[in-house]
């Protein structure tokens, strides 16, 4: 009886609700969004999504924060497969595919202009365009967009007698200079790590990081084909396991992702590789002065892109979908782009962002910042397949196993293009 | 006489509709799925017959989870009981500080796991976590626990021992002040040692008891994940991943909700074989007559 009146009472709610929400020819959009590093990233989207409400009527927008990049993809999904998509979400550019696969999201070219379309998409930074666009059109909108860059303990540098301003350039810089700072007490055991490259996490992120600048392409650009089997690649992964058990320089075993910044603030790293997402979170936490590098070269520099792109999803109507994209015209404008940038340490997308003077005195105060928008001169795709989060699965796993000292590199990653071929046979 | 019956048939309905709805629809629902193949886009799901079962028998990561979680139960499941009983004898004695005691053993099962999985996640962390401050100041070399596939099932193991192990004392001890105080008196009479007083007395005693908290430690050691999620991600190279977390990463990560629905019907399986063989095994030996 009383659960009857109770969900009677909740309808009533929600139609009464409505009613005083929207404005008789308001369009009203949901829009998901994940946060994956620390700091102020929800409230700086909420404030945003609040602003343009301010200044543009008639258009309702329910931003709604979805927890880890993983776990809003899996609600993005679960909802659009149940009928009840968001207009609109942020979500890994890695799982573009995924979403083509699955019949989810819409191009955004059908809903701009021709010329709306050389100067909004054409302005961004192609190398986050790589990861956004697939058969000639335009799926993704990078946002919240990111890259691996190198930062170091300046004062370990000069303890062990190096030049605290010269961050290792190439490989081979990065063994010797790794050698001499990791430190050993006198039993032998390791107080101080010259280098930490995270293995669990996004094990595969980072090793591009190494497999890039090795000349080495994890995926192709119709995320059909896989080169894991590549000699190049399994040269990085040789590499990557010798950092640990030939040169002894960075720890053996798998090394998390999370706990990696305090290591570095902890001194028990001198030189990490993180995301360039972290930049403000070392800023306020790092009790040294610490410098910010791009990734050292091998055959060139490299390193890839990462992070989040706006997603247009197919279940809305068209006054929605225009609105949305109105919308995400918006706040990827280089004023908007700019505060989005400043407030988290994700990297502005648009070169006419870093002509705004917020961004400008802001690299004025940080010029770490103006390294990762370097180096995407170099960068190039991150792994991104039909079924990726299936075949990062595989490439993942066999990482690991070269890593553990489980297999050797040239059987693990062999077997794991044979299974990549496997689940991506479909699609050719 | 037909009036009862009516009356009885509405007195289970509530019961019966919400069983059904959310337990046997939803059982009956994943089973024909895993008949099916999984939709995807313009592609619908048709029926392939056992052709998702064909896929268990040649994936590597499925028998390595079904694996990790065979030694995973057969190890957390005996074990937790074993500290649970001397925990439960212990605290049953009047020693000082008894309530505290008792507190104390049973605070990590208050905890949620996610809490249990942080704070280990500390003591594991390797060069400064708690195991590693300990271990470095008797000179040991940091040890990376949880990050080499030969010792993280092991490590999540202990996570495992010490949330359970307080939760099944309670068990324990509302039992052992059960058992009649006449019988230690008989044995103290006849001079028996107390390590046959616990053998011929409590242990016997205690079966209903042990055989109630070692379904449930089964259960659970196919049933609770979340320590997985928070420290390991499964990994490394599925090292720790147990049956439950592949089925979550294969139907919510990776969107094959067909093969998901295969490996829930695996476990299904189990779970359904391991509640069966203890019910109607064990539990006609288990009273002590």
């Amino acid at each position: 009886m009383s659960f009857f009146s109770v969900a009677n009472l909740g309808r009533a709610a929600v139609v009464v609700g409505a009613l005083a929400a929207s404005p008789a020819s308001a369009v009203n959009l949901e829009f998901y969004f994940p946060v994956a590093v620390g700091g102020s990233a929800a409230d700086t989207i909420k404030a945003l999504t609040a602003e343009y409400m301010a200044t543009h009527k008639g258009v309702n927008i329910k931003a709604i924060y979805a927890g880890s990049y993983g776990d809003a993809s899996a609600k993005a999904i679960t909802a659009a497969r149940g009928g009840n998509a968001p207009q609109l979400s942020v979500l890994l550019s890695t799982d573009m595919y995924t979403l083509i696969d699955n019949d989810l999201i819409v191009p955004f070219d059908d809903y701009v202009s021709k010329p709306e379309m050389k100067k909004w998409i054409g302005g961004f930074y192609p190398a986050f365009m790589l990861n956004s666009q697939a058969d000639g059109k335009t799926w993704g909108i990078p946002f919240q967009r990111s890259t691996p860059v190198m930062y170091w303990n300046k004062k370990a540098f000069s303890e062990a007698g190096l030049d605290p301003n010269h961050a290792p350039a190439t490989w081979k810089e990065l063994v010797s200079i790794s050698k001499a700072l990791t430190k050993k007490n006198a039993n032998g055991n390791v107080t101080q790590w010259g280098l930490r490259i995270p293995s669990a996490g996004f094990p595969y992120w980072l090793f591009q990081g190494l497999a890039i600048p090795n000349g080495a392409t994890l995926a192709s650009a119709d995320g059909k084909k896989t080169f894991f089997d590549d000699p190049k690649v399994i040269e990085a992964a040789q590499f990557q396991y010798d950092l640990a058990h030939k040169y002894g320089v960075m720890a053996p075993g798998s090394i998390d992702w999370g706990a990696t910044p305090k290591a570095f603030f902890e001194g028990k790293t001198a030189i990490m590789w993180t995301s360039t997402g972290n930049l403000t979170n070392v800023v306020k936490n790092a009790p040294f002065d610490f410098g910010v590098a791009m990734l050292p070269a091998r055959k060139t520099r490299g390193a890839p892109t990462g992070g989040g792109n706006f997603y247009l999803f197919k279940d809305s109507t068209e006054a929605q979908k225009k609105a949305a994209v109105k919308f995400v015209q918006w706040i990827t404008a280089p004023e908007q782009a700019a505060k989005w940038s400043i407030a988290t340490g994700y990297v502005a997308p648009r070169p006419d962002a870093w002509k705004t003077p917020a961004l400008q005195a802001y690299v004025k105060k940080v010029p770490a910042a103006l390294v990762a928008r370097d180096q995407l001169k170099y960068a190039k795709a991150e792994l991104s397949t039909y079924q990726n989060s299936r075949v990062t699965k595989i490439f993942n796993d066999a990482l690991a196993s070269v890593l553990s000292g489980q297999v050797d590199a040239a059987t693990a990653m062999k077997s794991a293009q044979a299974k990549a071929d496997a689940v991506l046979k479909p699609y050719r | 006489m037909r009036r009862t019956t009516i009356y009885a048939w509405l007195m289970l309905l509530p019961a019966m509709v919400l069983l059904m709805a959310f337990t046997h629809y939803p059982a009956i629902r994943t089973i024909i799925a895993s008949l099916h193949s999984t939709a995807r886009g313009h592609r619908a799901s048709v029926f392939v017959g056992l052709a998702n079962y064909e896929r268990l028998l040649s994936d590597d990561v499925f028998k390595q989870v079904l694996w990790n979680n065979l030694i995973y139960g057969a190890l957390t499941v005996p074990v937790s009981i074993a500290i649970a009983i001397s925990m439960a004898l212990l605290v049953n004695y009047k020693l000082r500080g008894r309530g505290f005691v008792r507190m104390a053993y049973f605070t990590p099962t208050v905890l949620p796991l996610i809490a249990v999985a942080n704070i280990w996640l500390f003591f594991y962390t390797p060069g400064f976590g708690l195991i590693d401050q300990i271990r470095g100041m008797f000179g040991l070399a940091q040890q990376n626990w949880i990050g080499q596939p030969d010792t993280v099932l092991y490590a999540m193991m202990v996570v495992t021992v010490w949330k359970e192990a307080g939760f099944f004392m309670i068990f324990y001890l509302a039992a052992l002040q059960s058992i009649s105080p006449s019988l230690y008196e008989a044995a103290a009479i006849e001079g028996a040692s107390r390590w046959t007083v616990f053998r011929r007395i409590t242990f016997p005693l205690l079966m209903p008891t042990t055989l109630f908290v070692s379904v449930n430690a089964a259960i659970n050691s196919f049933r609770l994940i979340d320590h997985i999620f928070v420290m390991t991600g499964g990994g490394p190279n599925n090292a720790s991943s147990l049956l439950l977390y592949y089925i979550y990463q294969v139907a919510f990560r990776e969107w094959d909700t067909a093969y998901g629905a295969t490996l829930t019907v695996v476990l299904l399986a189990i779970l359904l074989l391991l509640a069966v063989g203890q019910f109607f095994f064990f539990d006609r030996k288990v009273h002590y007559k």
